[in-house]
Formats: structure tokens, sequence, C-alpha cells
């Protein structure tokens, strides 16, 4: 029951915020994380097409051996990307929370550019509230 | 500060003067850039305004406790600190840029506040002590702008003429994180700018200006500094 990892990635797939928490998950450069994201944002688009039953919005929630991966997508087209361990079932309510403190910290911040890397002193300490400090990027 | 106020709401006062209507359509339509209205046109959109109840027209006491959605004031202030900040040429030009806006919204408020304790107190007092005015200014202007009192007043060591207000938790910076390279800014210096006007307009001048001061406890504890001139400290010795 832990929490591994957040990203958020803009809507143009780039991301603009990674995180990691518990430790669980192999350490990769910020490189990797770069094309991860925009491998994931791919994935996203493409699973959204791949429903048999018409409409659908892309993967919700991605399951390994020994994570699992859960993707929540904004009305903007913002994806925030939780990594929990399997047995974490708080991930969706998780990302809510973190969806609000995003829309205070980040969205009313003067000094923060729209779709940019994220640097905001307030959304790092809502985080660590919210989840646990770990080490951002 | 001359601020020209819109036609427009001359002619909602006073409905009787037809001459008033076409003397103030003149200057509407250039200030609006509309184009010319004919006077048939003026006639009409006289009446619409008249029977139309504008934001104006609600009474000031009624307003008194009405709240404003803290997060439609946080998207605003993030809009003014981005357009000020792409005009300016550093930090203390922002901040002042950032205390004139609040000296705008402060002239105002000071009228609206002695109107609003004549209507509420039998004898309805006139501060004419700069400490009194400082009091009323912690306790009064802040549960009006903010819907708390401040946190604390306290008159400096080194200076006479100096008081500091301050605020543990200033609500409407509470969104802004400053970035490292300006670390020195407060955006705060908007409630500097209200409370300048406040002073101003009571009869103390002075220099406000707004410093962040972090604590453990409250990391974005502000104070306000108040610095008199002059003649403030020399008219309070003569009072005594």
């Amino acid at each position: 029951m832990a929490i591994f990892g957040l990203w958020v990635i803009n809507k143009a797939g780039g991301l603009v915020y990674q995180r990691s928490f518990a430790d669980g998950l192999a350490h990769l450069t910020s490189n990797e994380y770069l094309v991860l994201a925009g491998t994931l944002h791919g994935i996203h688009a493409i699973t959204s097409r791949l429903s048999p039953t018409g409409t659908s919005s892309g993967a919700h929630v991605i399951e390994a051996e020994t994570f699992k991966m859960t993707i929540f997508l904004t009305a903007t087209g913002t994806k925030f990307v939780l990594l929990t361990s399997l047995s974490d079932q708080t991930a969706d309510s998780v990302l809510q929370k973190i969806y609000e403190a995003y829309a205070d910290a980040v969205m009313k911040n003067p000094f923060q550019t729209p779709e940019m890397p994220i640097r905001s002193e307030g959304f790092d300490a809502r985080i660590s509230t919210l989840i646990g400090s770990g080490v951002s990027t | 500060m001359a601020y020209t106020q819109p036609h427009s709401r001359f002619s909602v006062v006073s409905n009787s003067s037809a001459d008033h209507v076409s003397t103030s359509s003149g200057p509407t339509s250039t200030r609006f850039s509309l184009p010319t209205p004919s006077i048939n046109t003026t006639a009409t959109s006289q009446q619409k305004s008249a029977t139309r109840t504008t934001i104006y027209d609600r009474p000031l006491n009624k307003t008194r406790t009405s709240e404003v959605s803290a997060s439609a004031f946080a998207f605003l202030f993030s809009e003014m600190i981005q357009y000020t900040q792409k005009r300016v040429s550093g930090i203390e030009d922002l901040e002042r840029r950032l205390s004139t806006l609040g000296y705008r919204i402060g002239t105002r408020y000071l009228e609206l506040m002695t109107w609003r304790n004549e209507s509420v107190s039998k004898t309805p007092k006139r501060e004419i002590r700069f400490l009194a005015a400082l009091m009323m200014i912690h306790t009064q202007l802040w549960r009006a702008v903010f819907g708390k009192p401040a946190d604390a007043i306290e008159k400096s060591v080194e200076n006479d003429d100096e008081y500091m207000l301050i605020d543990n938790d200033p609500s409407i910076t509470r969104h802004i994180s400053i970035p490292r390279d300006m670390s020195s800014l407060s955006c705060s210096a908007l409630t500097a700018g209200i409370v300048e006007a406040v002073l101003d307009g009571l009869g103390f001048p002075a220099r406000v200006t707004a410093h962040s001061v972090p604590t453990d406890a409250y990391p974005s504890r502000t104070t306000i500094l108040v610095k008199f001139q002059k003649e403030v400290l020399e008219r309070e010795d003569a009072l005594k």
C-alpha cells in the first residue's frame, strides 16, 4: 500500500512534474522520465481509439506485476499519473486531491507559465502533505 | 489620481433632462468607440438603462457582509501580477505598481467604510491620532477586506515613526509561489497600497511597504511596514 511516484503530463505530452516517494521504482535519469512520459501520452491516445464500444477516454489503469499506474485525464488534456503498489485502492481519490492542489498552487500562481515545467514551492508543499516527502526533479 | 467616470452612470441617475442625455451621448461614444448614436437610440437605451438595475443601484449596506470567491480573486490577482510584470524593469517597480493598484482600492474603500460606519453607530468617530487610525486599520479594514483582523501591530524599536502590521497568512498571496530569483518580492504590495490610501485619506501621510518575514510556523508571514512622515509625528506631539 504505497505510492511510488507522481507524474504530471501536459496536453502536448511533455512531462511538467515528476516526483518519487517510496523506494520501489528503478531510478531513472530525467531524460528517461521525459521519454517515458511522451510514450505514455502516445499510448493513452491510442487506447482511446481501441475501444470496441465506441467513444472512450484513454487507458485509466495499467497494471504490471509489481506496480500499477492510474491515469487521470482532466478536461483540458493534462494527465496526472500516479504509480502505486498493486494493493493500493486510494489512487483515484488521491489523484482528485492532487488535481485540487494543482488548480490552487499551479494555476493561480502568476509566476507559472501554463504547460511549462512546474517549479512551485506551494505545489511541492501541498503534495508533501498529501502523500509524503520524496525527491522531485 | 484623476479617474473619469463613464457618463452613462449620470444618465441613469438623472433621467429627467433630455439635453443631459444628448450631451452625455457624445463622450460615451468616443470613450467606448461605439458608432455615433442617433437621438432615437439614446432615448431607447436611456429607458432600458433606467429600468434595468445595475450593480451600482444595489444599496451599499446590503452588500456589507457579502463575500467574493477567493478563487475568482486569485485568478484576477494572478493576471494583474502577470500584466504588471510584462511592463516593469525590476522588483521595486513591480511592487510600486502593485502598490498603486492597491492605492486605488484603498481610497474607495475608505469612503465606503466611513459611509457604512455612519449608518451603523450613532456617533461615528473620526480618528485624529495616528495610533487610533492604525488600530482601526488593524481591525476594521482588515476585517472588511479579508474577513479577519490582522494578527499583530508592532512599533519599531529603532525608529519612532515606523509601525508594523503583521498578517500570518495573507489570503491574497496564498497560492503564489515566488521564484527563487525574486525572493525579495512581496505581492502583498497590493495590501500595502490599500493601507497607504486609507492613511492618506485620514490625513496621516506615510510610506507603506510590504515585506515577507517567514517563520517556521507561518511560512507566508507578511509585515506591512508603515513609515509616517515627519509632519504626522510633529502634529501628534502638538496634540499631546
